[in-house]
């Protein structure tokens, strides 16, 4: 029997300008791109190191829709391995996090090494009954044969990447100078610290929060909290940057204050006169090493968005689960040497991200609803205009630049035989 | 412990967690912070970042100007779904008592109910709470939702 083919996608205007609704709602697309965007060619992020400081300490996480596990060995070295066991394929790790000396499938106590290799399997020898050994594995069986799947680890910054593709390029070949100079400003070597996570489960397609945090045209917009409190004007001074594939990109904004907001967004609603009754959401304190900019969106292709939104710092994964939905994993995070002052303020300054916060709750929402159009038209397609039809940088915010280069990246891969 | 409890004030503060869900269950959000001390803290936790001493917070408001910002973000400026909720609290252990102030335990469930759509179960946990005796009767110092549900499915718009 053949396997499922594609549907023939109509990218209606040739170039990326118009994007089919099938790419968000076709499940066997949808396994062609776990495939070749998750498992081979491209590295997916973990994790920080900072959640798992000591030997022992293991973090399961998934890239894709596969488990895997991330693990500090006794010298210190990360591992990540796939939450599969050589023997019959059970996911053996059910915690989310914790410390352990050695890997052990409860199922039948095969264990491994951190490292993943199998170190022990029970009665491997037979069992000797009556003057006679039964059973036992054959004697061909090679403990050496049977490690766990072992993915390829990089580290950057105190952030770390694997890949189940032992033959692809370097992290920092896969990010692109560009991109990697973003990366570099947030994770400069500074030892960081773990504040906490928000999960949320969003009923949507996986590529749609890529879209949205390379979509600079929509906060302004649907975010009308930033506009409000002065967070959000489209005349910010900014850019938008890409590597040399258009997979990642960084949107780079500094807050303005000249003209009043609702001009700019020409959006009459907008209340000038509103103050907050309590300012502390935005007591912001400029940082050195922000080295300008207020705001830097960066995502990393497929599933990975850095977030600098002025004092707030987060990791967002993306997690998808079929092709109609996927879990957003925030890690917010701060650095060592932050005064308490500024730890409080990175936390109260969270309410605006997250599955609650004022800014970022309604981004959930518009992702659902995007997804139930699509699912009710099919064959439909989006409409991707704004600031041309090219996949060019800008130095501006009333582009879709980004969306219209992440899916001639996606062209190449996915059209390839 | 110290004095007698005195049932009456018992009742008082049953009464209070229970119009507190009645309120929100009812979308009477211009209330919701008048349950409140003014400087009272008011958070929404994961009970993984509780759990493991992690202070970040899916809602972390720290005075009752916050919780009126909040408010306004609800009505004003969050796009999101309409639904209605609906709480289930459970009755409250005091944990700890003074005249005064006292600090309870109540475990809850919140139903979401959306527009054509069947009703789910939508964030379950438990407050730990500080309650302030104030001229105006019964308030919270202090409520700390630790949610067990923290997998929130899509966004938490609404107060719980």
């Amino acid at each position: 029997m053949n396997a499922p083919t594609s549907p023939s996608l109509n990218w209606e205007a040739g170039d990326t300008s118009r994007i089919p609704f099938a790419v968000y709602t076709d499940a066997t697309l949808h396994a062609k791109e776990m495939q070749r965007f998750f498992y081979e060619n491209h590295w997916c992020y973990v994790g920080l190191e900072a959640e798992v400081p000591n030997p022992g300490d293991f973090k399961r996480t998934k890239i894709g829709e596969r488990s895997v596990v991330l693990v500090r060995d006794h010298d210190q070295t990360l591992h990540v391995v796939e939450n599969v066991c050589a023997h019959r394929g059970m996911q053996f790790c059910r915690e989310r996090h914790g410390h352990i000396k050695e890997f052990v499938c409860p199922y039948h106590q095969w264990s491994y090494t951190l490292k993943g290799d199998l170190q022990g399997v029970p009665m491997r020898r037979g069992v000797r009954q009556d003057g006679k050994v039964n059973g036992g594995m054959p004697a061909d069986f090679a403990l050496a044969d049977h490690s766990l799947n072992k993915l390829r680890v990089a580290c950057r910054g105190g952030v770390v990447f694997a890949t189940f593709d032992h033959d692809m390029p370097s992290l920092e070949d896969y990010m692109g100078p560009t991109i990697l100079g973003y990366f570099d400003r947030v994770f400069n070597g500074r030892q960081l610290t773990l504040l906490g996570y928000n999960r949320q489960r969003i009923p949507g397609n996986w590529k749609l929060m890529q879209e949205n945090i390379k979509d600079p045209y929509h906060p302004g917009l649907l975010h009308t909290w930033f506009v409000t409190f002065g967070l959000w004007r489209a005349d910010n001074k900014a850019e938008l940057r890409m590597d040399a594939h258009g997979r990642h990109a960084a949107m780079i904004s500094t807050r303005g204050n000249a003209g009043k907001a609702g001009e700019v967004a020409q959006v009459s609603s907008f209340k000038q006169s509103m103050t907050l009754h309590d300012a502390s959401f935005l007591d912001i304190v400029p940082e050195p090493w922000w080295g300008g900019p207020t705001a830097v969106m960066t995502t990393l292709f497929p599933s990975l968005v850095i977030q600098q939104q002025v004092n707030s710092v987060s990791t967002r994964h993306i997690q998808p689960d079929g092709h109609d939905a996927f879990d957003f994993i925030w890690t917010h995070f701060g650095f060592a040497d932050d005064t308490p002052e500024m730890t409080e303020r990175r936390l109260r300054q969270s309410n605006l991200f997250g599955p609650a916060g004022f800014v970022s709750a309604d981004d959930g929402e518009v992702i659902e609803f995007s997804q139930q159009g699509f699912e009710q038209k099919p064959r439909h397609r989006a409409l991707v205009e704004m600031g041309g039809r090219d996949t060019a940088e800008t130095d501006h915010m009333v582009s879709e630049a980004c969306i219209r280069a992440m899916y001639a990246y996606w062209r190449q891969v996915m059209e390839r035989p | 412990m110290t004095a007698e409890l005195n049932v009456q004030d018992y009742i008082a503060v049953q009464q209070l967690y229970a119009d507190y869900g009645l309120t929100l269950d009812r979308g009477d959000f211009d209330h919701w912070p008048n349950f409140f001390t003014d400087d009272c803290r008011y958070l929404v936790q994961p009970r993984d970042n509780h759990d493991r001493g992690l202070p970040l917070a899916t809602i972390m408001l720290t005075s009752k100007g916050m919780l009126l910002d909040r408010v306004y973000g609800i009505k004003e400026t969050l796009f999101h779904d309409p639904y209605y909720q609906r709480h289930v609290i459970g009755a409250p252990v005091i944990r700890e008592r003074e005249a005064d102030t006292w600090r309870c335990e109540a475990s809850y469930a919140v139903f979401r109910t959306k527009r054509d759509q069947l009703s789910t179960v939508f964030n379950v946990g438990r407050s730990l709470d500080t309650l302030q005796r104030t001229a105006d009767g019964w308030r919270f110092a202090s409520r700390l939702c630790v949610y067990d549900s923290e997998m929130v499915p899509n966004s938490i718009i609404y107060p719980v």
